[in-house]
């Protein structure tokens, strides 16, 4: 299990805990803790399932310490890019608890297919959160080994992951890893807009005719850059799931405790030989597409300060203290760790050097070639031609 | 030796029943690969002997063949995905342009995607619209994607195999109008030691005019050079059989002797196969050259309708043609 998975163990709870069928005002949204930071102690979602988590108080603190080093590395890779280090940035802002709640529901066997927004994931799964900055930074193409820490690269092609997450997911069938509790399921990570795309559906139908033992993911928050949810659908995403002929499940996406409830299920059911499902975390891009984006042309304050309310990080931060899990000084420290680690990210970002541009004719095929041998060599040469070249 | 006299097609069955055998992570997929064997019937058998786990039939879409090909391929499978015809490839297009030829270069080097992609591709057969294309250049300007073409039941037989052991992303383009042809294949032979995937032969020797050719107008070419033969002119034919990368040390050293070059394809000219060779082919050659190279390929129209095909494709006379051409400098 990663470092800081919590493991969801059984325990007395502190609240005062009520069941109820489903979370007030959506009849359709997994919730298990409020954005007043009411916990609720189960929801039976419309898939007859039973959702809950049974944390101890320091999964709890750790989970929220997740989120809040996870919103602030990402706010610091923005002050990069805003700041000319960093060519562009995508930014969780308002994600983090679909995320994390979903990055830590994963088993160290499962294997995660995410976009290139999945910063709180690729926390979660132990890469070291620089990685995704030399992407954006344009120094390499993403850094880490996919097979080392189970977590593919970043897909900027929409919804091309998908059909990768599929494919994988049907190599753990033809393995014979399902059907146990320590067999593997896989993860795929999309948004909403991404569920126009050919190769979703594709995925969907694939997986739904193999069985495939996955979780589609879908963070929808509600923008495909400029384009709001209605330009992609006439229907409750969840609801597109079965049409493909697997359950769909709608999950409050800003809470982080619904969310991993929901995504463990949905995994321990595709391990168990049970298939795929679709979940869909409903949430809300805080911020801009990237930072090459300005949202307040397509969208209203307004809409905005209302999801400010149904903040995924407030709403911890109010339940531990009513349950007094956690005291001023833990939130102290978290913020202190917080800075400390943005500062340190800041530090080796600045530190990045440029690759060699020679390097640029590396790894195009396992076996080499000749005509990149012959143009790497005369672009050598040609480098070398300059008076008081370092080449 | 012993050799069998297959069809290029049966060739390529053979090859695929020899890769399913050695390497257990070997699958193909694709549609109709099952029960049916293939449109063509270049799986036939295959699924009924190694089982639907690894002859696995696909729902109809390309760009899913293809994308989960590259997951399985992350998980450690070596996929041969079937492309029913060279005109449905193009669904497939983002996930074999961007994904599959990308993977290895974007992770530098720690995944790698050991997947063909086999195209029955070129026309001849006299099908209905969009079962008769050339798009090999599309594949050939990708980088990261190797791109071969077999001639004869021989080079089929070896090159299939050759592929699915390399490492490589290999776009793996059939002579759909050749499938019947028959010829000799040594079955015992080592893959070890076979002529290496990634090289040009000469096919036919002669000192007159150098013929440039792949997949389907070998035969064309080797015909055209009997023929001229009876003219008392000698061509020599290259089969180039890797289209990317290119392997044109045979060639330069056939154009150094000749100074006469035709290359010869089906796909259009614009911006093609022909017109690389003939930059390259330039450059290397440029003093040795008696005349332009010369090129014959189909004409830049969408591939037209079957009863005109004939006029459309190259053939031995317009190759000769071209030949003559090249004397009139």
């Amino acid at each position: 299990m990663a470092k800081g998975d919590p493991g969801g163990t059984t325990r007395g709870r502190r609240a005062a805990p009520r069941s109820r069928k489903r979370a007030a005002g959506d009849p359709e949204l997994v919730q298990l803790l409020t954005p007043e930071g009411e916990r609720i102690d189960s929801v039976t979602g419309p898939d007859g399932i039973e959702y809950r988590v049974d944390f101890t108080d320091e999964e709890y603190r750790g989970l929220y310490r997740d989120l809040v080093l996870v919103r602030k590395l990402d706010a610091e890779a923005t002050a990069l890019q805003r700041q000319g280090e960093l060519g562009i940035w995508a930014s969780l802002l308002g994600q983090e608890a679909a995320q994390v709640g979903s990055g830590r529901a994963l088993r160290t066997q499962d294997m995660a297919f995410p976009t290139y927004r999945e910063h709180g994931v690729l926390y979660c799964r132990g890469i070291d959160p620089i990685m995704p900055l030399g992407l954006f930074r344009g120094v390499d193409q993403g850094g880490w080994d996919p097979n080392e820490f189970k977590f593919n690269m970043y897909t900027i092609v929409i919804g091309a992951q998908t059909l990768h997450a599929t494919g994988y997911a049907m190599g753990i069938t033809m393995d014979g890893k399902t059907g146990t509790d320590d067999g593997e399921a896989v993860i795929a990570y999309f948004g909403d807009g991404a569920t126009s795309q050919g190769d979703v559906n594709e995925a969907f139908v694939w997986a739904g005719v193999f069985n495939a033992p996955m979780v589609f993911f879908c963070q929808n928050n509600q923008y495909a850059i400029s384009e709001p949810l209605e330009r992609q659908t006439r229907i409750p995403l969840y609801q597109r799931a079965a049409g493909f002929g697997f359950p769909g499940i709608r999950v409050d996406g800003n809470d982080v405790l619904a969310t991993y409830a929901v995504t463990r299920t949905a995994l321990d059911n595709a391990r168990h030989g049970q298939g795929p499902s679709l979940i869909e975390a409903y949430t809300y891009r805080m911020g801009a597409h990237t930072t090459s984006d300005d949202p307040t042309r397509y969208r209203i304050a307004s809409e905005v300060e209302a999801w400010q309310a149904k903040d995924p990080i407030a709403r911890v931060k109010a339940f531990l203290e009513k349950q007094q899990i956690a005291d001023a000084d833990f939130f102290a420290e978290v913020d202190e760790q917080a800075r400390r680690e943005s500062v340190h990210l800041r530090e080796r970002v600045l530190a990045m050097p440029n690759p060699e541009p020679v390097t640029m004719f590396d790894h195009v095929y396992p076996n080499g070639s000749p005509l990149l041998d012959e143009q790497r060599a005369q672009f050598s040469r040609y480098m070398e031609s300059f008076e008081g070249s370092a080449h | 030796m012993a050799t069998e006299t297959l069809t290029l097609g049966k060739a390529l069955n053979t090859g695929l029943r020899r890769a399913l055998e050695n390497d257990p992570k070997v699958i193909i997929m694709g549609e109709d690969v099952g029960k049916l064997g293939g449109v063509f019937r270049i799986t036939d058998g295959l699924q009924k002997d190694f089982g639907d786990q690894r002859v696995i039939d696909t729902p109809l879409a390309e760009s899913g063949i293809i994308g989960t090909a590259v997951g399985l391929a992350i998980r450690g499978f070596r996929p041969v995905c079937e492309i029913q015809f060279d005109g449905f490839v193009y669904p497939a297009y983002d996930q074999i342009v961007s994904q599959v030829a990308k993977m290895h270069y974007r992770s530098r080097g720690k995944l790698s995607i050991p997947m063909v992609i086999r195209i029955p591709f070129g026309g001849g057969i006299g099908a209905v619209e969009h079962h008769s294309e050339s798009p090999e250049a599309y594949f050939a300007h990708t980088a990261g994607l190797k791109v071969v073409s077999c001639a004869n039941p021989q080079d089929a037989y070896v090159m299939i195999q050759q592929a699915i052991a390399s490492d490589d992303p290999i776009v793996f383009l059939e002579p759909k109008r050749r499938y019947w042809e028959k010829g000799q294949v040594d079955l015992e032979a080592p893959l070890s030691d076979a002529y290496p995937l990634h090289s040009a032969r000469v096919v036919r020797p002669g000192t007159d005019v150098t013929l440039l050719a792949y997949g389907p107008m070998v035969r064309t070419c080797l015909d055209a050079a009997t023929a001229a033969a009876e003219d008392g002119r000698e061509l020599e034919v290259i089969d180039l059989r890797s289209l990317s990368p290119l392997d044109l040390a045979a060639a330069y050293e056939s154009v150094k002797r000749t100074g006469r070059a035709v290359v010869v394809h089906e796909a259009p000219s614009n911006i093609g196969l022909g017109a690389e060779l003939a930059a390259r082919i330039t450059e290397e050659c440029f003093y040795s050259l008696e005349s332009p190279v010369l090129r014959v390929t189909g004409f830049d129209t969408p591939y037209p309708a079957a009863r005109v095909e004939e006029e459309y494709l190259p053939d031995l006379d317009r190759v000769l043609d071209a030949v003559d051409r090249t004397f009139g400098w």
